[in-house]
């Protein structure tokens, strides 16, 4: 792939059209688990509310500020998650994780939801910027399992 | 302020001396503007290195045989070239570290730990990096001493004024840069230092990004400790001075135990060595080391004014060219300013930044730049970084214009 496609790649529509107009941003009042996510190298920092009835994600939002890749990935991850029970979070957080750092990635989950996830992919070209795309996942992890230490990509 | 938008004639052309400047990253040639982090060295710092390591290396300073005395001769001869290079009066108040950290944590554990009552104070400024922050927060609340900050204004120039009211009589150590890895300020070590001695106060001069670009008289400067990295300077990493004034470092008590520090060592009692071995325990980074008294030999060779008006001429080239940028905000606008130049495009991330330029083959660094209170002062999550070394041209900054112009686009 020639080197401008790969930073298209990197920076497509989709991603900067996230970072723009991130979705479900902000606080989440009602929320029964929140967590937040640092990546020390570069002071990404994002907070993750999630508002858990009966084992499904009802509502999610999240805040913070770092660069569009993480922003982007926030932002796609509540889109992704939202109406989802937890267990099938969990899935996609193991998915997606392996997906954008293993150099044998899993097959990606047959759902429509993360086909727009793909677009994150592109990170993998770009081994310095995994940890911006992964930060918002460790997070929700941490989230689902209401861990009070803020995560972070290390 | 008018620029020309062409320089005359640069002053230095040294690109071709540095081995690593001569590659392609992601298929452009590399422009490297991020000496601030660390320098490339020249072909003569690694041959020297190389060189010791195939034909001189054993172990310094209680070898019989020949090898160790060529190895000693080598490493004892960078010691004397860093003493005529800082101007330092004597030998023994050079001593061998491995970086400015280092230095820095010497001089609070073993110059001020000791020192250190109850109701004393450590003065430091808002615009350090790190390395002139930790080692003095850790001091303090081992000694349960106070730590105080100077303020710095809009432009990132520290508030001497409000500097000079902070020295009190509880002051027991001024700490402060020479020049600010992130915002590039010179600060008016003179004054500075001339108002510290009137009040009795210790100064310690964070020289890690002086030493790169002025040229540097510790006698003239009065200060009483002066700490620089090598890999800063053009040399290996793991290398550093700590030049200090004979007198307090006779009275200092070791930093670290272990051999070469001693002259004696038995069960009941050890004997610490003379200076300025006796802050120097254990086997050095010797091949560093002599690449470190390479380095300096570079130096020399070129002469540090001629490297300082080469950076100057270069750094207001860097500086119009980014004010004219549109959407480009310069964070640092000291009126004395060094190699450095930190900005914000627009509002993209400067991480982003990074990606992009460096997919154009230019190496800036983004982040906090190990100066969290700098950026905090400015509400930014950290900047955009672009910095000098003797080896970049305009070409470099020109280069990085366009790389600018190319992120713009992307994020329009």
């Amino acid at each position: 792939m020639s080197n401008a496609a790969e930073l298209r790649d990197l920076y497509r529509e989709l991603i900067l059209d996230h970072a723009r107009a991130p979705r479900n941003f902000g606080k989440l009042d009602a929320a029964t688990h929140d967590a937040q996510g640092i990546n020390p190298l570069c002071g990404d920092k994002l907070h993750v509310y999630l508002q858990i009835d009966d084992e499904r994600i009802e509502k999610l939002s999240f805040e913070g500020s770092g660069c569009a890749i993480s922003v982007a990935s926030a932002s796609l991850l509540t889109d992704a998650i939202l109406g989802l029970s937890v267990q099938a979070a969990a899935e996609y957080f193991e998915t997606v994780t392996a997906r954008l750092t293993q150099v044998d990635p899993p097959a990606p989950l047959k759902d429509d939801r993360l086909e727009k996830l793909l677009a994150l992919e592109g990170v993998r070209d770009y081994p310095t910027r995994v940890k911006c795309a992964t930060l918002a996942w460790h997070a929700l992890n941490s989230a689902l399992q209401n861990s009070a230490t803020p995560a972070t990509t290390e | 302020m008018s620029q020309p938008a062409e320089m005359r004639e640069p002053i230095l052309d040294c690109r071709a001396d540095f081995p690593a400047l001569h590659q392609e990253v992601n298929g452009h040639p590399l422009a490297y503007l991020d000496s601030a982090a660390s320098a490339q060295q020249p072909a003569a710092v690694i041959d020297a290195v190389s060189s010791y390591q195939r034909e001189d290396h054993a172990n310094v300073h209680r070898g019989v045989h020949t090898l160790s005395h060529r190895a000693t001769d080598a490493y004892e001869g960078a010691r004397d070239k860093l003493r005529d290079f800082i101007n330092a009066a004597r030998r023994t108040e050079i001593v061998l570290t491995s970086g400015t950290t280092e230095s820095i944590n010497l001089v609070a554990q073993s110059f001020c730990r000791p020192r250190l009552r109850e109701g004393d104070q450590v003065l430091i400024t808002h615009l350090e990096h790190h390395s002139n922050i930790v080692p003095w927060q850790l001091v303090t609340e081992q000694t349960d001493t106070q730590l105080v900050v100077a303020p710095i204004n809009d432009h990132g120039e520290v508030d001497v004024d409000a500097l000079i009211d902070l020295m009190t009589d509880d002051v027991r150590m001024l700490a402060i840069g020479h020049v600010s890895n992130a915002l590039g300020t010179i600060n008016p070590l003179k004054r500075i230092i001339c108002e510290a001695k009137k009040r009795d106060i210790p100064v310690l001069v964070d020289g890690a990004q002086g030493v790169p670009h002025l040229p540097i008289d510790v006698q003239a400067l009065d200060c009483d400790f002066y700490a620089f990295s090598g890999h800063k300077m053009f040399g290996p990493t793991g290398t550093g001075v700590l030049w200090g004034r004979e007198t307090l470092l006779d009275a200092m008590p070791p930093y670290k135990g272990g051999g070469d520090m001693i002259l004696e060592v038995r069960f009941d009692k050890t004997v610490f060595n003379e200076l300025p071995y006796k802050f120097e325990a254990g086997t050095p980074n010797i091949a560093g080391v002599v690449g470190l008294g390479a380095a300096v030999d570079y130096l020399t060779s070129i002469g540090m004014d001629k490297v300082h008006a080469h950076e100057s001429a270069v750094h207001d080239y860097l500086v119009a060219q980014l004010a004219d940028v549109e959407g480009v905000r310069l964070i640092g606008t000291a009126k004395r300013k060094a190699s450095v130049q930190s900005f914000m495009l627009d509002d993209i991330h400067p991480h982003d930044l990074g990606t992009i330029l460096d997919h154009q083959g230019v190496a800036i660094r983004t982040g906090h730049h190990c100066a969290m209170p700098v950026m905090e002062r400015f509400g930014l999550p950290g900047t955009a970084r672009a910095s000098l070394g003797l080896y970049n041209s305009t070409d470099d900054v020109d280069r990085l214009i366009g790389a600018l112009e190319k992120a713009r686009q992307i994020f329009a």
